[in-house]
């Protein structure tokens, strides 16, 4: 079974959030453990830009690995305020700790969405 | 669903299982890019239990597979393997195969696990006027291969016998062994990831025994289990074509580069045994008689000869598969079309990144105008031109 943090909330694309969505709050985005597991070891992210806008449920860069190629989605509306770009080096902390140092991308939010929380994701996956 | 005999190891192992060719079978479990270095480096184990196994037997067995597949069976020792394809009567292919002769009236073909039906229909209809009998045996075998550099220690010290027999196999031969354990199998140097590496035959029941017994034989030497996803960025770095992929019913074996299996000059042909009981080939070269799809296959010959020599020859439909070695990190996928100056001249077959030459790389069918290496084409890369460099296959060989 994938670990499923109770503090975040998920979108159906299997990303996760933390913080605040709320118009004017920053939040973290990265992708779940169940999603990376199914992608197999993602070799390559590409992130979205500093500065760029973003729209919930719509793609904003791409995760590859060996078997797969797996757009990413952005859970949230707003400006992309920060990158990871320690995954350009070691896009491996994806597979490994995909809700600490594989965090993906941080938004400041322009507007509200509708989010899963960790038991509706749960459900969402089984 | 079918479900390999060691199902339950890998569910143990904590391996991701997918539905693979109406089988689950394990698509990685500690990690793909791990598990394809531990083959290069060192070595993997692998269950390929879901490969289609056929068994043709029969006083004309010989005769009647040289007359289904594209190359002369009835020149193959016993003790030997062959790699080749089951064509249409048009050339295309239905399946390529490896078979292997167990006696001079007994052969066990492996068939990729999606074909095995068709494979199994086709032969028994090809074979129907000889003295031979086709039957599916895929339940009544379980296959495993233990690849990688440290394979022939790792297989020699699971024998509890025949270890030098082992020792002494050539590439595409085999021989039986006594496992500890008990154990009879038959060990063939045949393999899929370009590496040297091992085929086990073992019956289904000792399925398990055999698995642990190479875990526990090759861990030491750095052996751990791979899932197909390995298997899949291994071959592709060996530039070994899949069916359904690289190899279809509208490719020939020209098409794929593998020319060479189609065989027509005389040969000399293995006999049943005499009275005194001994095994052997005819004094003279025997002449290779008429085999489903040769004439189609002997034209197909001709147009590749010509279009390597002359590709403004070919007509636009024209392919033949190339490599490609991309120089930005995002690969290429099956289906993506291949461009040279706005023209469309292909498809990508096969692509994923490499992990040994950590670039990305592909398999394409291109007309053979954009085939010769060093050719730089474009292919649109979700949305976004990259550039890719013809290249020769394969891209990564052992060192020998």
């Amino acid at each position: 079974m994938s670990s499923v943090p109770a503090d975040l909330l998920y979108s159906a694309e299997h990303e996760w959030v933390s913080g605040d969505v709320e118009p004017g709050s920053v939040v973290t985005v990265g992708i779940t453990e169940h999603a990376a597991k199914a992608l197999g070891d993602v070799v390559f992210v590409e992130l979205p830009s500093v500065g760029d806008k973003v729209t919930a449920g719509e793609v904003c860069g791409e995760l590859e690995s060996s078997k797969a190629v797996s757009e990413l989605y952005s859970p949230v509306s707003g400006t992309v305020t920060a990158v990871n770009e320690a995954l350009n080096d070691a896009p491996a902390a994806i597979n490994d700790e995909p809700y600490e140092s594989g965090w993906i991308f941080k938004v400041d939010v322009s507007e509200d969405v509708e989010l899963l929380d960790s038991d509706a994701y749960s459900d969402h996956i089984a | 669903m079918n479900r390999s005999p060691l199902h339950h190891e890998h569910v143990a192992l904590g391996a991701s299982m997918i539905e693979f060719a109406g089988w689950e079978m394990p698509v990685r479990y500690a990690g793909d890019v791990a598990e394809h270095q531990a083959v290069r480096r060192a070595a993997g184990l692998f269950d390929i239990s879901h490969m289609g196994q056929v068994a043709v037997r029969g006083g004309e067995a010989a005769a009647a597979l040289d007359e289904a597949v594209v190359s002369g069976m009835a020149r193959l020792a016993i003790g030997r393997a062959k790699y080749t394809m089951l064509c249409m009567p048009d050339g295309g292919i239905i399946d390529d195969l490896i078979v292997y002769r167990r006696d001079w009236d007994h052969f066990i073909i492996v068939a990729n696990a999606a074909n095995v039906g068709v494979v199994v229909s086709e032969l028994r209809e090809r074979c129907s006027t000889f003295e031979a009998v086709v039957e599916d045996v895929t339940h009544l075998v379980s296959l495993q291969a233990v690849q990688g550099p440290r394979a022939m220690e790792i297989v020699t010290q699971m024998c509890a016998l025949g270890a030098e027999d082992v020792r002494a196999l050539k590439n595409y031969t085999w021989c039986t062994v006594l496992l500890h354990g008990d154990i009879h199998a038959m060990v063939a140097r045949t393999g899929y990831t370009g590496e040297d590496g091992f085929e086990l035959f073992v019956m289904p029941q000792d399925a398990v025994e055999v698995w642990r017994l190479a875990l526990a034989t090759g861990s030491p030497f750095g052996l751990i289990p791979c899932g197909l996803s390995a298997r899949d960025t291994l071959r592709l770095e060996a530039g070994m074509p899949l069916y359904g992929q690289e190899l279809t019913r509208s490719t020939t074996p020209y098409t794929a580069g593998l020319g060479w299996v189609v065989q027509t000059a005389p040969a000399r042909e293995l006999r049943r045994p005499g009275l005194d009981g001994a095994v052997g080939f005819t004094e003279e070269p025997v002449e290779r008689g008429d085999f489903v799809g040769r004439k189609a296959l002997a034209a197909a010959k001709q147009r590749h000869d010509e279009w390597a020599s002359d590709p403004a020859l070919a007509p636009a439909d024209a392919r033949v598969l190339v490599g490609l070695v991309g120089d930005s990190r995002r690969a290429a996928r099956p289906g993506y079309a291949v461009m040279m100056d706005d023209r469309e001249v292909g498809v990508v077959t096969s692509g994923a990144p490499s992990p040994t030459l950590s670039a990305p790389i592909a398999m394409a069918l291109v007309h053979p105008s954009a085939s010769a290496v060093g050719t730089a084409v474009q292919i649109d890369v979700r949305g976004r031109r990259e550039t890719m460099t013809v290249s020769a296959l394969p891209f990564y060989s052992r060192a020998s």
